[in-house]
């Protein structure tokens, strides 16, 4: 169907072994969670009227709304009574508006949570409400609210839905382990989102470093005419939109514009499983699988985690972290975001722990760039990553704007290949908040 | 959970490669050509190549005040090159000004590594071509003595295959290729040269579009405008490549990533380029090799076909004008 590869992209080592054969496990329910109010992207949440310090909440029950569109609604992700609500430190940096519950240990779910009913009784209307109801967001990290995507423009037509099972970040693997153990889940959350945007198609794309994946998920779909599985060359970012699309589909998402310009939408596999779980079972997004692994983690692990449980927390139950340990960070090794302190809670787009220890990370001086263009040749989206470093180190904006800073989605090929160890992603992110500070 | 955790922007993992590795690979790359020159030129050509690097970081590590002598391997790189563009026997202290002269004229007074304009070994033979053209041009090439290591080559002295029809007329395109001919210490051998070359493309140093252009374009006008006097007008063309100083011009210094361009398409002009202006000096001009000139005028207009040849981004559009 499409290219079976795309242009740039580099090969980091992946580290997947340490986590690629270990079951995803239940994490002990914490005896606190901390929900923030702000985890996707759009509109942050307001607590309900209701809700108050003191409340006692159901699992499940929703605490937290928005009248914003571009918004997903958060829930209790373990039942008992709310001892806080005011501003907690956030995976993000800046410290968000958050509720914290005190569990009482007994998961008492809220009534509120009962199955939607038959798949072939529901309108394309009623599944955009459950999906948008049960709070799912984007689980590949992106967190971009779930129903949002399933309603596209009317003068859009979606034809192809690709869901993402490439797990191009090293080291994490709970993608491929919920595709090992929950393959049936993912293709029913795929004919609910080819059903709720009236799509013909969808396509399962999977790095071929997960042959066991691939073989299973080939067999989930055995039966389904409109559906395939397509394994993927492994290279980083394959699972960046942009790409995978371009693999799966053969088109090309426009510069500045959305997968649904060219009639594409996709998702993570966690989410389709999020949104069979709101469907068969009126289950909102309270828990997540993410990989805790890494050098600096004792005890490395694929775990089902309640959203608002403390990083410190998920560490503790791994064993604690080596004393080497020098960066923690929240998502994986090429885009993830270090943390200073782990006092901070999994939210609904935590897709990793990794604790990268003192030789793992790379911390010499960078010199001069020596112009040997492998940037240029790694660089996904076709960029000069040198040119628009150098324009931004010199505060000239103007012209990295036209060196097409903006098209840059961080992908971090090009600080990952420099030879000089230049920080060039780095720079370029600098001159695209420049850019964007001129346009408001 | 007492240590401090670092806190910085991603990725948070980096290559292993560095600007050492990737000196110490082209002067992997340069080994078979300098082991060809020593078959070929014997105990001089050794001799001059140790004289030409001990210069080149010598005086590298004075300039920037350093101990370390190899540092990022650049020095060497050049200093090795700056060997590869010499005659056999050359008089010792026009290889130590030559060589010393690529370090700072050709490097240091841009700004160092990576900001230099020209191709830094051939800015040192630029200077010594004019200053010293008696040792440099004309009849001054020993012809190689293949296996005589002890020999004193530079007792004879003969003219290049480029100096006219009939020095060309009097070897074979296998003797061309294998380098049997005098010449330049580095550029006789085409095939030593291409086993270099294949080396850095395996290691990923250069692009096919720079040799590739060069070598193409030289060939193309070889044939066309060459004359047909070497056999005939294909075997001009061929002449023209293994003659002189295009292979190694094509696969080592054309191909020096800090003056050329960083763009695909600019890579390609500028190999195009290269070859052409190549051409017009031979075929028209009054150097008999003109690589030298060639590379260095194209070196020059480098930011240009950068500026010029910005790729179409990801799902980007052309505007049109």
């Amino acid at each position: 169907m499409g290219n079976t590869v795309f242009k740039g992209g580099v090969h980091p080592d992946y580290h997947k072994e340490i986590t690629a054969t270990m079951a995803v496990t239940a994490m002990k329910v914490p005896d606190k969670v901390v929900i923030p109010l702000q985890q996707h992207i759009g509109a942050p949440c307001e607590p309900l009227e209701s809700i108050d310090v003191g409340t006692e909440v159901k699992l499940g029950q929703k605490i937290a709304d928005s009248s914003g569109f571009v918004s997903a609604p958060i829930h209790a992700s373990v039942s008992g009574t709310i001892s806080a609500i005011g501003p907690y430190n956030h995976p993000l940096g800046r410290p968000v508006q958050a509720i914290t519950i005190e569990s009482d240990g007994q998961d008492y779910w809220d009534d509120s949570i009962k199955p939607a009913g038959d798949l072939g009784k529901l309108s394309q209307d009623d599944l955009r409400k459950i999906i948008r109801e049960a709070g799912i967001v984007g689980l590949g990290g992106a967190t971009f609210p779930a129903h949002v995507k399933l309603s596209p423009p009317p003068d859009k037509t979606i034809d192809i839905v690709v869901i993402n099972g490439a797990e191009c970040e090293p080291y994490l693997t709970a993608d491929h382990r919920v595709m090992l153990e929950k393959p049936e889940e993912i293709v029913f959350g795929l004919k609910v989102i080819i059903k709720a945007l009236g799509a013909e198609k969808g396509v399962i794309g999977i790095e071929d470093n997960k042959a066991d994946a691939i073989r299973v998920m080939e067999k989930a779909v055995a039966k389904e005419e409109s559906i395939t599985v397509m394994p993927l060359h492994t290279k980083y970012p394959q699972g960046a939109e942009k790409m995978l699309i371009q693999v799966t589909t053969g088109r090309k998402v426009p510069s500045g514009g959305l997968p649904l310009d060219i009639g594409v939408v996709n998702h993570n596999v966690g989410t389709a499983i999020a949104i069979t779980n709101a469907i068969r079972e009126g289950k909102p997004l309270i828990e997540r699988v993410l990989t805790a692994t890494g050098a600096g983690i004792n005890y490395p692990a694929n775990l089902m985690v309640r959203i608002g449980t403390l990083v410190s927390d998920v560490i503790d139950a791994c064993g604690g972290i080596t004393e080497n340990t020098r960066k923690l960070i929240i998502g994986g090794p090429m885009m993830g975001l270090t943390q200073p302190d782990p006092d901070i809670p999994v939210i609904k787009g935590t897709s990793g722990i990794l604790a990268l220890t003192d030789e793992d990370i790379y911390l010499a001086e960078s010199s001069p760039c020596i112009r040997c263009a492998k940037c240029v040749s790694v660089c996904p989206v076709q960029l000069m990553p040198t040119s628009i470093a150098q324009a931004a180190e010199h505060e000239l904006f103007k012209r990295a704007e036209k060196l097409h800073a903006m098209d840059c989605f961080e992908c971090g090929c090009c600080s990952y290949i420099c030879p000089s160890k230049i920080p060039l992603v780095q720079l370029i992110r600098i001159a695209k908040a420049e850019i964007t500070k001129t346009k408001k | 959970m007492d240590n401090k955790m670092i806190v910085s922007s991603s990725p948070h993992i980096r290559a292993i490669e560095s600007v050492q590795s990737v000196m110490t690979d082209v002067l992997i790359a340069l080994f078979p050509v300098a082991l060809m020159a020593v078959l070929l030129f014997g105990y001089q050509a050794l001799l001059t190549m140790v004289i030409s690097v001990a210069t080149a970081m010598a005086v590298e590590a004075l300039w920037l005040r350093k101990r370390d002598l190899y540092s990022d391997g650049s020095a060497a790189v050049t200093g090795l090159l700056f060997a590869m563009v010499l005659p056999p026997a050359p008089p010792w202290w026009l290889v130590v000004v030559g060589s010393a002269s690529a370090i700072i004229i050709g490097k240091q007074v841009f700004g160092g590594i990576g900001y230099n304009i020209f191709n830094p070994a051939l800015v040192g033979r630029a200077i010594v071509v004019i200053s010293w053209g008696g040792y440099m041009a004309g009849r001054v090439w020993s012809p190689p003595q293949p296996f005589a290591f002890g020999a004193d080559i530079s007792a004879v002295t003969t003219a290049t295959p480029l100096a006219g029809h009939e020095e060309a007329l009097a070897v074979s395109l296998t003797q061309l290729f294998v380098g049997n001919v005098p010449g330049c210490l580095g550029e006789t051998s085409a095939l030593a040269l291409i086993i270099g070359g294949i080396w850095l493309y395996y290691r990923g140093h250069i692009d096919w579009r720079i040799p590739g252009g060069f070598i193409g374009a030289v060939f193309i006008m070889g044939a066309i405008f060459g004359g047909g006097f070497y056999g005939n007008h294909l075997m001009t063309g061929l002449f023209h490549i293994l003659a002189g100083g295009v292979m190694l011009g094509a696969i080592f210094i054309a191909t020096d990533i800090v003056t050329s361009p960083v763009t695909p398409t600019g890579r390609l002009i500028f190999g195009i380029g290269c070859g052409l202006i190549t051409m017009l000096i031979r075929l028209w001009g009054v150097l008999p090799c003109g690589v030298t000139f060639a590379i260095l005028l194209m070196n020059a207009v480098t930011p240009i076909i950068d500026n010029f040849t910005v790729p179409q981004q990801f799902g980007g559009v052309k505007k049109s004008a």
